[in-house]
């Protein structure tokens, strides 16, 4: 398929050079995207190993969450160049520098989530387990968490949709998965990887987004029904996604 | 570890306080894109996003509704650095205007998202309340609405503020100054010391302007809509 | 208020806490580091400009048609960030600039001829580090001014800039600053006091750009950029040599290489000028064309492959 150039203005280096990008497809781009992908993905799945038994702490135990909180809110609001650069005081300069700030992140958005999520769970529902005979754990695992999914993976989405962008920003020292091809092209004054990184990384964005969302619709199927459960979950999941920031 | 040490060492420098590479004058120069740059985000966003939400008629309501929203998704999916460079290479337009394109690109959506739902979320009962006492559309909006809406949308231009002081700190990588340029300088040169130190510094700034906006909370939001603490 | 003082305090406490560990290693530099290649397998590495990852990708492809393997790590930094690594062996092949590692390794020697860098550079260099053959082939620093500058100024060569450079804001990259072959030099040798330096790229396209733009006033660019006559830009000439002799040679980790290796990278030195080098940054800068590309279009011209 071969769609015209699109020209950049004042130069006649068009915009996007397919066939640089048919070239460079097996390898520059997909090493890229590789390293993309362990570097985006990994701190997600360890913040949210983090996150959940934190909120379930902070849901029982209630001193614990303001103290949790204050510290997730204050590392949250630091841009993620400044941690990644103090991580190589700890890790040089491997994958952790940048897993582990992108994963501090993620926990400062599921926890919130968690303890909300536990917390929203009516009471009658509780005491109607427990009345069953579930003990605290099965109660928890049963019907407390699953109840918690929904608002737990809209944080999961914002986090997760985060990370994928910031994860580029550790090309600034040599360790940026896709945002490689960004540097790459300014160093060749060449606007075609630049592109191709974007929209890569925005595609990479949408179709993570998309699959939780199915992850979510798999694992709530009672969520189907009742229009009031629908607007009050929607309601939690506006105030998280105008309270969550991207950087 | 022991590098963060030597990192505050660097601070001790004499030379580090004075002329254009020293710390005052970097500050100053990412305080001032910064402002420069929320200025504009402010102006651009803030009156679109309280006219938006302050509309409600049925279908336009909705279809805003789901822009706005998307919007604040779209941003956070959009790579900072990718549109820095791609904007310094096209426009080739003097310094400061291709950085501050994409800068003010990525801050609007948190002031135009929080200031719409600040508005919207406003109860309805409010509204009400205000014309029945005579106000017309842009006094509601602002005597009543905005008040209220005030904590969402100190919010949403909070998050911007970061947004903003994160992208300025990228941009030395394009060629702009502040405190970004301690970072690709040292990076450049093998210091990891200058490094620290201006991610210490960024951090720094970064947390000011939290108090700031804590401070602007106590002073503007009225007492009777500061939300339960959690 | 008190939340985000809390939060600080707590984030500020850890990081001290954090602090206190032990230090693995008593590295002092958290940079440095890389592992080397498997057993065999030749390490060939780059800075972060295309003329190097160009010529890098010459090694690479020459020794590959030796059936040697080859890992590639390519567009590492500055000289200033992958030295260490070829020190250590993690590197054992780097496409070098004699006159540029001769400052690095012995700063302030006097040597600028190609003969003489040469001789110092092979009994200055630490006993693992070794020089190949040097080519012809030479990209040198320049200052350099457009063409309005330099017919304002009467600027021909960089001693003529000295009753103006306190007017001038020259830029480069961060590394410029503190280079013999940098502002240091030009300072000591040809008493020359800029306004103001501002820290760019890597003679690329922002630099390029801030000099037409005129940003700034004059800008360290490489002799063998096709920008420069591109944009009708000047280079000043450089008669007290502060940026030397700048013969392209492969700087190798001795105990690694074999006989096979050096005789194929000799081959490319024998073989490489500058007006080699000028052509393909020509391709690259023009057509986009990509390093491996134009290095092998390059190496059959020639027959090493």
């Amino acid at each position: 398929m071969r769609l015209p150039a699109l020209a950049a203005p004042g130069d006649d280096e068009p915009l996007i050079r397919w066939d640089w990008i048919e070239r460079n497809l097996g390898d520059d781009i997909a090493e890229a995207l590789e390293e993309h992908l362990v570097l985006s993905f990994t701190p997600v799945l360890l913040g949210l190993a983090v996150a959940l038994p934190l909120g379930i702490a902070c849901a029982r135990w209630r001193r614990l969450y303001p103290v949790v909180l204050a510290t997730t809110s204050v590392l949250y609001a630091v841009p993620a160049i400044a941690l990644f650069v103090v991580l190589v005081a700890f890790t040089g300069l491997s994958y952790s520098t940048v897993i582990i700030p992108l994963a501090l992140y993620t926990l400062s958005v599921l926890v919130p989530g968690v303890v909300d999520g536990l917390r929203s769970v009516p009471d009658h529902v509780r005491q109607s387990a427990t009345a069953m005979g579930f003990g605290t754990l099965r109660r928890l695992l049963r019907v407390e968490l699953p109840l918690a999914v929904p608002v737990v993976m809209a944080g999961l989405r914002v986090a997760a949709v985060s990370n994928i962008s910031l994860v580029s920003v550790g090309s600034l020292i040599g360790i940026g998965g896709l945002g490689e091809l960004f540097t790459d092209g300014l160093k060749r004054d060449f606007p075609t990887p630049i592109v191709v990184g974007i929209v890569l990384i925005i595609v990479l964005a949408l179709v993570t987004d998309v699959l939780l969302l199915l992850v979510q619709r798999l694992l709530t199927p009672w969520e189907r029904a009742g229009r009031a459960d629908r607007a009050a979950r929607k309601a939690r999941e506006e105030a998280l996604t105008t309270g969550g920031g991207e950087r | 570890m022991n590098a963060i040490l030597s990192a505050l060492e660097w601070f001790a420098r004499g030379e580090q306080w004075s002329g254009p590479d020293g710390i005052p004058s970097r500050v100053l120069e990412h305080v001032w894109y910064s402002l420069l740059g929320f200025a504009i985000t402010l102006l651009v966003a803030l009156p679109a996003g309280l006219v938006l939400g302050h509309l409600r008629r049925g279908r336009l309501a909705a279809i805003t509704g789901f822009l706005v929203t998307s919007s604040a998704n779209a941003a956070r999916a959009l790579p900072t650095l990718g549109l820095l460079i791609l904007a310094v290479i096209w426009t080739s337009a003097g310094d400061l205007v291709p950085i501050l394109i994409p800068l003010v690109v990525l801050a609007v959506p948190p002031v135009l998202v929080n200031a719409y739902a600040g508005v919207r979320q406003v109860e309805p009962g409010l509204r009400d309340a205000a014309e029945g006492m005579g106000m017309r559309g842009r006094q509601v909006l602002l005597r009543v609405e905005l008040p209220v809406a005030l904590p969402l949308i100190l919010l949403g231009m909070r998050t911007a503020m970061i947004q903003i002081i994160s992208t300025a700190t990228i941009a030395a990588y394009v060629g702009l100054g502040g405190l970004g340029r301690y970072i690709v300088d040292g990076y450049a040169r093998q210091d990891y010391d200058s490094m620290a130190g201006g991610a210490i510094l960024v951090i720094a700034l970064a947390v000011a302007v939290q108090f700031v906006f804590a401070g602007v909370f106590r002073l503007a939001v009225s007492p009777g809509v500061r939300a339960p603490r959690r | 208020m008190i939340r985000i003082v809390r939060g600080a305090a707590l984030v500020v406490a850890a990081a001290l806490a954090l602090t206190a560990c032990g230090d693995e290693g008593g590295d002092d530099n958290p940079l440095g580091g890389g592992q080397g290649g498997g057993s065999g397998t030749l390490v060939v590495g780059s800075a972060d400009f295309p003329e190097s990852e160009l010529i890098g990708e010459i090694y690479a492809q020459a020794l590959e048609a030796k059936n040697i393997k080859v890992q590639r790590k390519f567009k590492i930094g500055a000289r200033e960030v992958y030295y260490g690594q070829v020190a250590n062996g993690s590197i054992q092949v780097f496409p070098e600039y004699n006159g540029a590692l001769l400052e690095r390794v012995d700063q302030g020697n006097p040597a600028s001829s190609t003969k003489d860098v040469d001789a110092q550079l092979r009994q200055k260099l630490p006993k693992e580090l070794e020089i190949l053959n040097t080519s012809a082939a030479e990209d040198k620093d320049a200052l350099v001014v457009t063409g309005e500058t330099a017919r304002k100024h009467n600027l021909k060569t960089i001693e003529d800039l000295k009753p103006v450079a306190g007017d001038l804001v020259v830029g480069g990259p961060p590394e410029f600053k503190t280079r013999q072959h940098g502002i240091v030099g030009l300072e000591k040798v040809y008493g020359l006091k800029f306004k103001q330096f501002k820290s760019l790229d890597v003679a690329g396209p922002i630099t390029v750009s801030n000099l037409s733009k005129g940003q700034i006033q004059a800008a360290n660019l490489f002799t063998t950029d096709p920008a420069i006559t591109k944009n009708g830009f000047v280079v000043l000439e450089d008669p007290k040599n502060v940026f030397g002799s700048q013969n392209v040679v492969p700087l190798v980790y001795k105990s690694k290489i074999t006989p096979t290796a050096r005789e194929a990278l000799n081959a490319v030195s024998a073989k490489l000028t500058t007006a080699d080098l000028l052509a393909m940054n020509g391709q690259m800068a023009e057509q986009k064309a990509d390093p491996e590309d134009v290095a092998e279009e390059w190496l059959r011209k020639q027959g090493l492959i």
